[in-house]
């Protein structure tokens, strides 16, 4: 005897679910193990040790991390600017907060090229200083924090707006000043929705190609991150080490979420 | 300690919120501000907490005469509990009450021990033993909102200021926590203003009844002198159920509906008496409540004991005699 449910359509939806995750996720990540599994374990160990590999793998990972925690900074700022506060121009700002989601991540790539190349805007004035910000590890940086930021806004909005100014007058009456309040209650409050956005900003930037090859300069060793190396695998019709580099990558990933999936549930913050 | 205001105004915008309110709360006392919504009671509470600044001006607020209007709400002292708690959510009941022990200046600051120990006073204090280590989502609301009261109450408040203090709460426990609340205030003694737009827990709970209405106060007194002396109809029909009736003359009276004689239509006193009709009745407990229409099409709501309800044997439909009581 099958148990009722109240809410109906069960079956039917679950279903659904597992036939499209199959389709869109699961049968490529598949195929993609299944071509890397081809060049057995000692390939594996000796793609994934190689150093060009390596340093791209650091690069990645390291400019992707920096670039998220960034954001997440920069994020609970022009959040809570955008939610506390009533200034004329505010929808407007609401709107372009979503531009890095619109734009083509090539056109952001050439733009921020264009304006923090050493000829460039921002860039000649750096350059100045001594500053190389295109075609440096800094350049990498930039694109990830554009590409990354909306997603921290728009993860910290809502909470935000949900969280009540009574709180805030709460400790102010007990006696807290500004940054203790904000520092004991209002960021603690905030920290699952923070997480969320810097995981969600971290996981977009180490995927993120487009904008970022224009920027960098793709110099093997020193500007050249993953995902352009395995571009360049499979422009050598390499493509098992592609699969390897690919795979290894995921696998990375898949564990750093995993990570900081935990580390939120540990911190044990109760929704609400 | 008590609280005296003098001439406080304050605008929103264009909004006047309050006018021009001068009032004094005795040391001890537990008064209740007492209004419809938009009537500017919350505002005054916050104006008292610091929470709020009055306009610029002559207005003061004397905290047991020292003028407070300049000193910071950190800085008042006042325990204030806010309408929905606003208890800090991440942290457990015992984190929430010391809280405003926690944040002291080092030098003030009482011990870890001292500052458990004062926790666990409060906590047997307003009877939440045992929940030291809950987390504000795991309580009931009653339970949420004695946590707000210990929390205001850890840092030793000189005033405690109660924003609607029942309002998110069912029914049942609204009177347990009221009466509760009432006998808390004669045990600790803390002067306490309270905010509220409920007549029947103004009139049970406070010692002194303030009536607000339209950003000014109407009336202040006993809760007793105040439901039998309203000085305005405001009051009158604000202070619990109100007949409204025009006298052949055109004049209008007040009646409530306990002031009202039932009699047998028989004992009809064409002098003072109307004759009227049951429409309605209902009784539960000692009290029935009759809906009668008057002679003069009026509808009228009396309030007779069930005993006497019981003795006539009253009906619907029935015509009854009403006595009026004497015009004072």
């Amino acid at each position: 005897m099958s148990k009722r449910r109240v809410i109906p359509g069960f079956g039917l939806s679950l279903g659904f679910t597992v036939i499209y995750l199959s389709l869109l996720i699961l049968i490529p990540l598949a195929a993609l193990f299944l071509k890397a599994a081809g060049v057995g374990w000692r390939g594996w160990l000796e793609l994934l040790t190689n150093e060009r590999v390596l340093a791209a793998a650091k690069l990645t990972f390291g400019a992707s991390a920096c670039a998220a925690a960034l954001s997440t900074v920069t994020g609970l700022l022009v959040t809570w600017v955008l939610v506390r506060y009533r200034f004329p121009g505010r929808r407007l700002m609401d709107a372009m907060i979503d531009l890095p989601f619109a734009l083509p991540t090539a056109v952001a790539g050439i733009t921020l090229t264009a304006i923090y190349a050493p000829n460039g805007w921002i860039g000649a004035y750096l350059d100045r200083i001594g500053i190389k910000a295109a075609y440096s590890p800094l350049g990498i940086f930039l694109a990830l924090t554009f590409i990354g930021f909306p997603f921290v806004v728009r993860t910290m909005q809502p909470v935000l707006e949900d969280f009540t100014r009574d709180t805030e007058e709460a400790a102010a009456t007990l006696g807290a000043g500004r940054w203790t309040t904000f520092r004991r209650v209002v960021l603690p409050a905030l920290m699952p929705a923070l997480i969320t956005g810097f995981t969600l900003a971290f996981a977009r930037a180490i995927g993120e190609y487009g904008s970022v090859i224009f920027i960098s300069g793709n110099l093997p060793y020193k500007t050249e991150i993953l995902p352009l190396l395995i571009v360049s695998k499979l422009e050598e019709f390499n493509v098992p080490a592609a699969a390897v580099i690919a795979s290894g990558m995921l696998i990375i990933s898949f564990a750093l979420l995993f990570c900081i999936n935990l580390l939120q549930r540990w911190l044990n913050w109760q929704p609400r | 300690m008590s609280i005296s205001i003098h001439s406080i105004h304050k605008t929103f915008g264009t909004y006047k919120a309050l006018e021009d309110i001068s009032l004094e709360v005795p040391n001890g006392s537990l008064t209740a501000l007492l209004g419809p919504s938009g009537s500017g009671k919350t505002t005054l509470l916050r104006i008292v907490a610091g929470l709020e600044s009055a306009d610029p001006g002559p207005g003061r607020i004397l905290f047991h005469g020292e003028n407070v209007v300049d000193i910071p709400a950190g800085k008042r002292q006042v325990g204030f509990v806010f309408q929905h708690y606003a208890l800090f959510r991440h942290m457990t009941v015992a984190d929430n009450i010391s809280f405003g022990l926690t944040v002291l200046p080092r030098n003030q600051r009482p011990s870890r021990n001292e500052i458990n120990d004062r926790v666990a006073e409060l906590i047997s204090l307003v009877k939440l033993d045992g929940l030291h280590q809950r987390r504000p989502h795991e309580l009931s609301g009653g339970q949420r909102q004695r946590v707000a009261l210990a929390r205001a109450l850890a840092i030793r408040p000189k005033v405690l200021l109660l924003d609607e203090p029942f309002g998110a709460l069912d029914a049942q426990v609204r009177k347990d926590l009221r009466r509760w609340l009432r006998l808390f205030h004669d045990e600790i003694g803390l002067t306490t203003l309270f905010v509220t737009h409920d007549q029947e827990e103004a009139l049970e709970l406070a010692d002194q009844v303030v009536v607000m209405r339209n950003a000014r106060i109407e009336q202040v007194g006993p809760p007793q002198k105040i439901y039998d002396h309203p000085r305005t109809p405001f009051v009158y029909e604000f202070l619990g159920n109100v007949n409204k009736l025009v006298t052949p003359d055109g004049v209008t009276r007040y009646v409530r509906p306990h002031e009202i004689e039932v009699k047998f239509a028989a004992e009809l006193d064409l002098q003072t008496d109307r004759l009227a009709e049951v429409q309605h009745l209902f009784s539960a407990g000692p009290v029935a409540s009759l809906s009668v229409r008057a002679d003069d099409g009026q509808f009228i709501e009396v309030e007779i004991s069930r005993k006497q309800l019981e003795e006539m044997a009253l009906s619907v439909g029935d015509k009854v005699a009403l006595g009026l009581p004497a015009t004072s």
